[in-house]
């Protein structure tokens, strides 16, 4: 696999606001291994019933990603891409069909025994899509936030929990944590709930977070207190960030690199900055021209797209975009072309670039 | 369109609001979600409504259409379509001119259609309903019509909804809006639950349709980074007022009031510099008890003591622009 070329993907230094907020803890040392690889994954999920003839969802086919430590990711792609399930497989929700997961430089194996499971929980932690469906609507805060602690045996006794509490409300800017530890999710509002999503998942200070679009249900106007507050979190803590989201534009905020998925494959990886300004993949293209941009002028001219996502379960021959592609030639319905490296650190999957 | 903003243009106005009051009785009092709102649209123009959730915009809409549920009443003011007042008109003359002359498509449209009639039926019966001397063969044609306007093949008549994927059941609920040649479309949050490039195909649709039959477009939405890029006139909501109302396009370039300000910087950008961005502190306030003098004014970065002791004025800043703030940024950024 070309990208854990790790020297070359570690200059990145063009000018994302992580980076210029996460300098202390994203100085890493070259040789410093990844906080996370996936070498090839696959991911199929069969489907069930009487007309299902042994057909699967292609959910994940041959994805390859490297998270630097301390480094942040965006994995971008439309609904239905992969993109929740590679964070599923990561977090180990699903057990992937073949492919390795390597974390700290260990390969992430089924676990064995309790201790293991939770071992591996601590480091790699899941932050949700919704802030309302991910907190026990029965439990107060304080239930939701002390549960981790306690089973992961974070805390000695309840003087030392007390504090734990206060200090990661704090973290999240729920202040003062008196005011929110007894009351319930419904009390809050779902930037505030979000907020807590984020505290549980700092609470065992894990080394990578995956978030799975933590702002894509919350109101407009509050997304930039979440999106800031994690880049700080980021910056203070020293954590890994593998950031899912469909908007290219908050990728672009959020992360110094970038891979884009489109049904199932990885499409482009590389320096965020330069797969947005300098797109080589058709698909990357295409994203980046339906990216709502009034920067941009307000006709930008047309995007012209034709087709929509093909079926997972049948995924068309060769290179998955063929069927949308404007570029697409007879041999790109015949095999499907290499996630191949065109610059330091920057792969695509196309045979025309 | 800056006519129809200053109300020169009255006789060709499509529609006209005027201090529209409406709002949803609860147990616990009367939720004013749309405060005394006006706005015009001129006809074939394209007015976008930006707001975040429960800032009235959906009830504004629901209310030109006379669709409020039942615990919910417009209290005050007018709404002429062309020139016709639709408040205090009767159901049965409102039943003829909605959808045969104002059609809306809506927030989740894509659960709007219904799941056990084929798309043929479901749009030939906007038709049948309407046009009571329409044959049946008639009506069939016409969706033919307008399905083939929205770029789906004619043989998806027979498809029932589960078939098709979402933007198609967008775009098939973009036909029915169209099937009696409306003068007014109401789009509430039409691509929300879609992808972007399957938005932007639909977007563009929706306006080669508005260039070609001549309609007027009132588009909700809680993205004010798409709304700046495809509307004409841009109104924006906050907390059921609308807050600042001007072309898009200037709109963006200089917003005035600083609501819209933090709306705009809490959009990160595709291209430019990476600068930290702010968004707005806080959360909207609660309707049943808003805050007093401006509603903005305790998430506000410049509230002085009077903001909080008198609301401001929707006051006309010159071309064109309306702005309710009583410390308005003039300069440009």
């Amino acid at each position: 696999m070309p990208e854990n070329n790790s020297s070359d993907i570690l200059k990145e230094n063009s000018g994302a606001a992580s980076r210029a907020a996460a300098q202390g803890a994203a100085g890493l040392q070259p040789s410093a291994a990844p906080a996370l690889e996936l070498k090839s994954v696959y991911k199929h999920f069969p489907l069930r019933g009487l007309s299902a003839h042994g057909r699967a969802v292609h959910a994940m086919d041959d994805v390859s990603l490297t998270l630097e430590s301390g480094g942040s990711l965006a994995l971008v792609g439309e609904s239905g891409s992969g993109k929740t399930t590679t964070a599923s497989v990561i977090a180990r929700i699903y057990e992937q069909d073949s492919g390795h997961i390597i974390v700290d430089g260990e390969e992430a194996r089924p676990f064995r025994s309790r201790a293991e499971a939770l071992q591996y929980k601590k480091k790699v932690q899941l932050i949700f899509q919704d802030p309302f469906g991910s907190l026990n609507p029965t439990h107060t805060i304080r239930q939701i936030l002390e549960r981790p602690l306690l089973i992961h045996g974070i805390v000695k006794n309840r003087g030392e929990l007390d504090a734990k509490l206060n200090e990661i409300l704090e973290l999240v800017g729920l202040c003062p944590p008196g005011e929110y530890l007894d009351r319930y999710p419904h009390e809050l509002s779902g930037g505030q709930r979000q907020r807590v999503n984020i505290a549980r998942t700092f609470a065992l200070e894990p080394e990578i977070v995956l978030a799975d679009e933590p702002t894509s249900m919350l109101d407009v106007s509050i997304r930039m207190g979440i999106m800031n507050m994690m880049l700080d979190l980021k910056a203070k803590r020293g954590v890994s960030y593998l950031y899912i989201t469909h908007d290219l534009a908050g990728a672009r905020y959020m992360c110094s690199r970038i891979a884009v998925m489109y049904a199932g494959m990885l499409m482009e990886v590389g320096p965020t900055d330069e797969v947005i300004s300098e797109a080589l993949h058709p698909y990357v293209k295409l994203l980046k021209a339906a990216s709502p941009a009034p920067e941009l002028g307000l006709s930008r001219g047309r995007v012209a797209a034709k087709g929509e996502i093909p079926s997972l379960v049948d995924p068309p021959s060769g290179c998955r975009f063929h069927p949308r592609c404007p570029y697409a030639k007879a041999s790109c319905s015949e095999s499907m072309p290499e996630l191949r490296e065109v610059g330091p650190g920057h792969l695509v999957r196309c045979f025309e670039v | 369109m800056a006519e129809e903003i200053q109300g020169t243009e009255k006789e060709t106005a499509m529609l006209e609001v005027r201090h529209l009051k409406a709002g949803y009785g609860t147990l616990k009092g009367f939720v004013r979600a749309v405060d005394d709102v006006s706005l015009s649209l001129a006809k074939g123009g394209f007015l976008g409504i930006a707001g975040e959730s429960g800032c009235g915009k959906s009830t504004l809409a629901y209310a030109i259409m006379r669709l409020l549920k039942d615990n919910a009443r417009i209290e005050s003011g007018e709404v002429l379509f062309k020139g016709r007042e639709l408040v205090g008109l009767p159901e049965s003359e409102m039943r003829k001119l909605r959808w045969a002359e104002i059609a809306m498509v809506f927030q989740s449209a894509m659960n709007a259609l219904n799941p056990v009639l084929s798309v043929g039926e479901q749009l030939s019966d906007a038709a049948l309903a309407h046009r009571p001397d329409m044959k049946k063969k008639e009506a069939m044609d016409l969706a033919v019509e307008m399905l083939e306007l929205v770029d789906i093949n004619a043989d998806r008549l027979k498809s029932y909804p589960h078939q098709l994927s979402g933007g198609m059941k967008q775009r098939v609920m973009i036909a029915m809006a169209l099937m009696l040649k409306p003068d007014l479309l109401i789009m509430d949050e039409p691509t929300t639950a879609l992808d972007v490039v399957v938005q932007r195909t639909i977007i563009e649709k929706i306006d080669d349709l508005r260039k070609k039959l001549g309609f007027s477009v009132i588009f909700i939405t809680h993205d004010l980074s798409l709304l700046v890029e495809i509307s004409d006139t841009l109104a924006v909501m906050y907390a059921g007022k609308i807050c600042e109302y001007g072309r898009a396009a200037e709109l963006f370039e200089s917003a005035h009031h600083p609501y819209t300000r933090g709306l705009m910087n809490s959009f990160p950008t595709l291209t430019g510099p990476i600068s930290r961005m702010g968004g707005i502190e806080g959360h909207a306030p609660d309707l049943l008890a808003p805050p007093p003098g401006c509603r903005f004014a305790p998430r506000c970065p410049k509230a002085g003591p009077e903001c909080s002791a008198r609301e401001p004025e929707l006051v006309d800043m010159g071309g064109g622009r309306l702005c309710a703030c009583h410390k308005p940024e003039v300069s440009n950024a």
